[in-house]
């Protein structure tokens, strides 16, 4: 296996981790001065939208991700496909099931 | 390879730049094996939630709010400093990472005792796990993830004390990067917690 030695660890700038901390603590603000609002149905699926955007920059960044190989990337959105199986299936399960 | 080897000394049968990546894949596969244990609670969440929403939206006011938006705002700053500590050794600032690692630490145990004062409260009012669905989903989830944190505090002591000995420089440091992802998940599952039980509208 040929491997880079040292290029593989890319130095992301020291800015770029304080943006993303301050874009993190804004949108933490946002959930909470949305579910003070009600949206009905649209709150749940605004809070996750907004959680998912807050996870997706926690791994992109702080966790490299965005400089990783395919390998990796495969490793971190495999369970994610595995998370939506089973929440999908059981939800289909439990809701859709004819009790005799 | 071979002088990098020995200068390592116990990874001299492994190029180390393999090492490297494989010791970070590996920690990858074991954070996809988290996602699905907490996953697990997940469905459950979603399940009782589709079915006792008044339940669910009537109990979750008993929850501090200002608690768990302030231990939100201490995990994600913690994030920040333990990226910052893997970029700075990274750098070979050994002293800067010790720092960080130090106020990672403090951010973690300030989770605690927030968690802390949020359970105590919580018996006072004689609610417990047995309570409802909605508060044995809580125990459960919050109590799952906290033991995460109290893991992740130990580990990040022991890559302090190692620092301060000298173990980690520019080149050898992947423990540190790897302690990392795993505060970084630990972080990122309270980032769904967080709104799926304190904040449903």
């Amino acid at each position: 296996m040929e491997v880079k030695a040292h290029a593989e660890q890319h130095h992301i700038g020291i800015k770029v981790y304080f943006l993303v901390w301050f874009a993190l603590t804004v949108l933490t603000g946002v959930t909470v001065w949305v579910s003070y609002i009600d949206f009905g149905l649209l709150n749940i699926v605004i809070a996750l939208t907004v959680a998912s955007v807050k996870a997706a920059l926690v791994a992109l960044f702080f966790m490299h991700l965005r400089h990783e190989d395919k390998v990796t990337w495969i490793f971190a959105l495999y369970p994610l496909g595995l998370l939506a199986l089973l929440i999908g299936l059981t939800i289909s399960d439990v809701f859709y099931r004819v009790t005799p | 390879m071979e002088e990098i080897g020995i200068e390592h000394g116990h990874v001299h049968h492994i190029d180390p730049a393999v090492g490297y990546e494989s010791s970070k894949l590996g920690m990858w596969l074991f954070l996809a094996t988290e996602l699905l244990l907490f996953g697990g609670l997940f469905a459950v969440y979603t399940i009782f939630r589709a079915k006792y929403p008044v339940l669910f939206e009537e109990q979750h006011h008993e929850l501090n709010k200002t608690l768990g938006a302030a231990n939100t705002v201490i995990l994600i700053f913690s994030s920040l400093t333990m990226a910052l500590g893997v970029a700075s050794i990274q750098k070979g600032k050994r002293n800067l990472l010790s720092i960080l690692l130090a106020i990672t630490i403090i951010c973690g145990v300030m989770f605690g005792i927030n968690k802390y004062f949020e359970y105590t409260a919580k018996f006072e009012h004689h609610i417990y796990p047995s309570t409802s669905i909605f508060f044995a989903l809580y125990y459960m989830m919050t109590g799952l993830h906290m033991l995460h944190v109290l893991v992740g505090v130990i580990i990040l002591a022991v890559l302090l004390v190692l620092n301060i000995r000298g173990k980690f420089t520019e080149k050898y440091n992947a423990p540190i990067e790897i302690g990392g992802l795993y505060w970084h998940l630990v972080d990122l599952i309270w980032i769904y917690l967080f709104p799926l039980l304190y904040l449903i509208a």
